[in-house]
């Protein structure tokens, strides 16, 4: 019941907007939607912590330790980001680049995405899984390209070819793991594509088609994780759409379809032990957490910039889960969280930022502190985060990573020191002139709304310092899980 | 014969013409015969899904070839049409670079295909499952379409073309998806279709033109 609601609300609020997302209350709508899935997930929460892992709608829908806080950090984040394109888009139209049409447009796909992200959480079934994986993509096409300009058409289209092509790969081995699945649980009662039900037989299913699957799987969900080199629409499209999206792309999506990832990840290992699948996970991992971080110095998009930070986290959260125990996928998990909240907190405050100086060089945008300390500061803060600074919850997660990686795979220490090193540098030294140094900016029509970001932050910095019993119990459980 | 081995002789004829297909598809010049050559691979699917379910006995594999003919013999071609003719694309057609080539690399996908697909398709029960490596070999012919083509439209059919070769995957390893799932991929499918006519209009009206060559701009400097 619980986890229809959680489903329901968005969708509603997709067909409400689509009806009314032109008016002049629709920002509000749209973040009352948000609301009401919060508290509706917030409910799901308290029955899981309750009462412990659950299924629904005849074992259609599940909720166990490893999709649950994700649940949450979805809902949350999608919140907070209604609450930040409140004032924003309002912002964006009074700068003329929007027109109450395309405001509707962009509030009913919101809530689309949403639903499909929350779906794709929730269902047990893969193949459920891979659809909504697919109408996330789908949603989010039109968001990209909603500014009409050469360039986010072109960041658009590149976007739906790689992830449309990427997510094509995902569903010939989402029929592969049907075709190993069918042999061991039967057509009857479409219980073959159920994740519980596969997760019990996954000793039995055979071997050479789930490696096969994997491969085919890791390359096309991987494609929407960001990983290196199947990265080229992430920048893009993070540069190009309006800043909340880019938020929801970068902390949440990312999340998501490395969420089916591991998912996937779980049965292969079942089957075929944890060489091959932990292996790769590992290459691509690396490969992206190094790529990224040395394109990192090569942007001048603000955007940009933290769109390869993100490939750079996935990849280093990548080859956490490829390491595997306990002690690296707790700190996958942990990074997977920190890095969403601070990864969207930093959009927020570039999104203003770039508002404010009316463009998104970073040459253009100076001295943030004296013009809005809160965006200056927000930024700066955001930006030590996103880095390891101690003691926010990066450093904790980060600093597991590599001990357990020190310890299991000694080699890879240099590549994982030089990634979140030369990350540092070029991250900081693009940052510090933005955020100190002259400047001459404008006021903007409407007040920014930068309580997100402090909300954000604060809870990263806790994280850092204090993890709550039931989420690292959460954790822990998932963790064991994952194996 | 059998009846049962005329079907089995019948679906490997069909599918081998949906890939003779696929290689019309990589040397076809004009967009107007790609939609025709389109439609003409959904026909083939609907004939060789309705045989295997006509041999398997399973209802719901007649629902999947209604699907088939209705979203990819009438619909989507349909859609397609419409498209370029408001487009005022009809006539539109491309240089292609280097066919011997592309057919050349599409030979080795094919032969690929079948290298990874025999150990898989010895495993299977089901009457078509010699087609598996074809159904690899479509859906990698069409990725390599797209990749050679310039042109929006093409890339699209490419992709259409892909999800062609995933059904046939579908059918002939496991007797389709459960039906749930076949119908909202299919729904995704639709909507994209509809979002890509959408940014077809889009990208004409900014670039005057549905060459992909303007879409590099955006590049890594």
């Amino acid at each position: 019941m619980e986890i229809l609601i959680v489903l329901g609300l968005p969708l509603l609020g997709a067909a409400l907007l689509a009806s009314f997302g032109a008016r002049r209350f629709a920002p509000e709508l749209n973040a009352g939607t948000s609301l009401a899935t919060l508290i509706a997930a917030s409910f799901l929460v308290l029955r899981v912590i309750r009462y412990g892992p659950m299924l629904a709608g005849h074992e259609q829908f599940f909720v166990d330790p490893f999709n649950v806080f994700l649940v949450a950090l979805t809902a949350f984040v999608g919140f907070t980001t209604a609450l930040f394109s409140r004032p924003y888009m309002r912002i964006e139209e009074h700068h003329g680049r929007l027109n109450p049409t395309r405001l509707r447009l962009y509030h009913s796909m919101y809530q689309l995405f949403m639903f499909a992200m929350l779906l794709a959480l929730l269902t047990n079934n893969m193949g459920l899984l891979w659809v909504a994986m697919e109408a996330a993509t789908l949603s989010t096409v039109l968001l990209v390209s909603l500014y009409r300009t050469r360039a986010s058409l072109e960041a658009a289209w590149k976007y739906f070819i790689l992830c449309g092509v990427g997510i094509a790969q995902a569903l010939f081995g989402t029929i592969l793991l049907y075709f190993a699945a069918e042999k061991t649980l039967g057509r009857e009662g479409m219980t073959a594509l159920l994740w519980t039900h596969l997760n019990a037989v996954k000793g039995q299913l055979e071997p050479r088609v789930l490696g096969l699957a994997f491969v085919f799987l890791l390359v096309g969900y991987g494609t929407k994780v960001g990983l290196a080199p199947l990265h080229n629409w992430l920048p893009d499209a993070h540069a190009e759409g309006p800043t909340p999206v880019s938020a929801v792309l970068s902390g949440l999506l990312l999340n998501v379809a490395l969420y089916a990832v591991i998912r996937c990840k779980v049965l292969v290992e079942g089957s075929i032990g944890h060489l091959l699948p932990g292996r790769m996970l590992m290459t691509f991992g690396l490969l992206s957490a190094v790529l990224g971080a040395f394109f990192i110095w090569r942007q001048r998009d603000i955007k940009r910039l933290f769109g390869y930070s993100s490939i750079e986290h996935m990849g280093i959260i990548t080859f956490a889960f490829g390491l595997g125990g306990p002690v690296a996928n707790f700190a996958a998990l942990l990074h997977m969280t920190v890095h969403s909240l601070t990864k969207s907190a930093i959009f927020f405050t570039a999104g203003h930022a770039s508002q404010k100086a009316g463009t998104q060089q970073m040459d253009g945008i100076r001295g943030l502190v004296t013009i809005s300390p809160t965006i200056g500061w927000g930024l700066m803060l955001g930006s030590l985060a996103i880095l390891g600074m101690p003691p926010f919850g990066v450093f904790a997660s980060e600093f597991l990573i590599l001990t357990t990686a020190m310890r299991e795979h000694p080699w890879t220490t240099p590549f994982l020191l030089i990634a979140l090193g030369v990350a540092f540098g070029g991250i900081f030294s693009r940052v510090q002139p933005m955020v100190f140094g002259e400047s001459d900016a404008i006021r903007l029509p409407h007040s920014p709304a930068l309580l997100p970001v402090f909300a954000h932050l604060a809870i990263v910095l806790t994280l850092g310092i204090y993890i709550p019993p039931v989420l690292a119990e959460w954790y822990r459980a998932a963790a064991q899980l994952i194996g | 014969m059998h009846a049962s081995e005329l079907i089995t002789e019948i679906l490997r004829v069909l599918a081998a013409g949906l890939l003779l297909i696929s290689f019309a598809m990589l040397s076809g010049r004009r967009t107007q015969q790609l939609i025709t050559l389109f439609a003409w691979q959904g026909a083939l699917l609907f004939v060789s899904t309705c045989l295997v379910a006509y041999s398997s006995g399973l209802t719901e594999m007649y629902y999947s070839a209604a699907l088939t003919l209705l979203l990819k013999v009438i619909a989507l071609p349909w859609i397609l049409h419409r498209l370029i003719k408001r487009l005022g694309a009809q006539s539109d057609s491309e240089q292609l670079v280097n066919v011997p080539m592309t057919m050349l690399a599409g030979l080795v996908l094919v032969i690929f295909a079948f290298g990874l697909a025999q150990p898989i398709s010895s495993m299977a029960t089901t009457i078509t499952r010699h087609t598996l490596g074809i159904a690899l070999a479509v859906i990698l012919l069409a990725f390599l379409m797209m990749i050679t083509r310039r042109k929006a439209v093409t890339q699209v059919i490419g992709f259409l073309a892909m999800e062609n070769g995933l059904f046939l995957a579908a059918t002939s390893a496991t007797y389709g998806m459960p039906m749930v799932i076949e119908l909202g991929i299919a729904l995704d499918v639709l909507v994209g279709v509809f979002i890509l006519g959408i940014f077809f209009f889009q990208i004409r009206e900014q670039f005057d033109s549905l060459d992909l060559h303007n879409l590099e701009s955006l590049k890594e400097d």
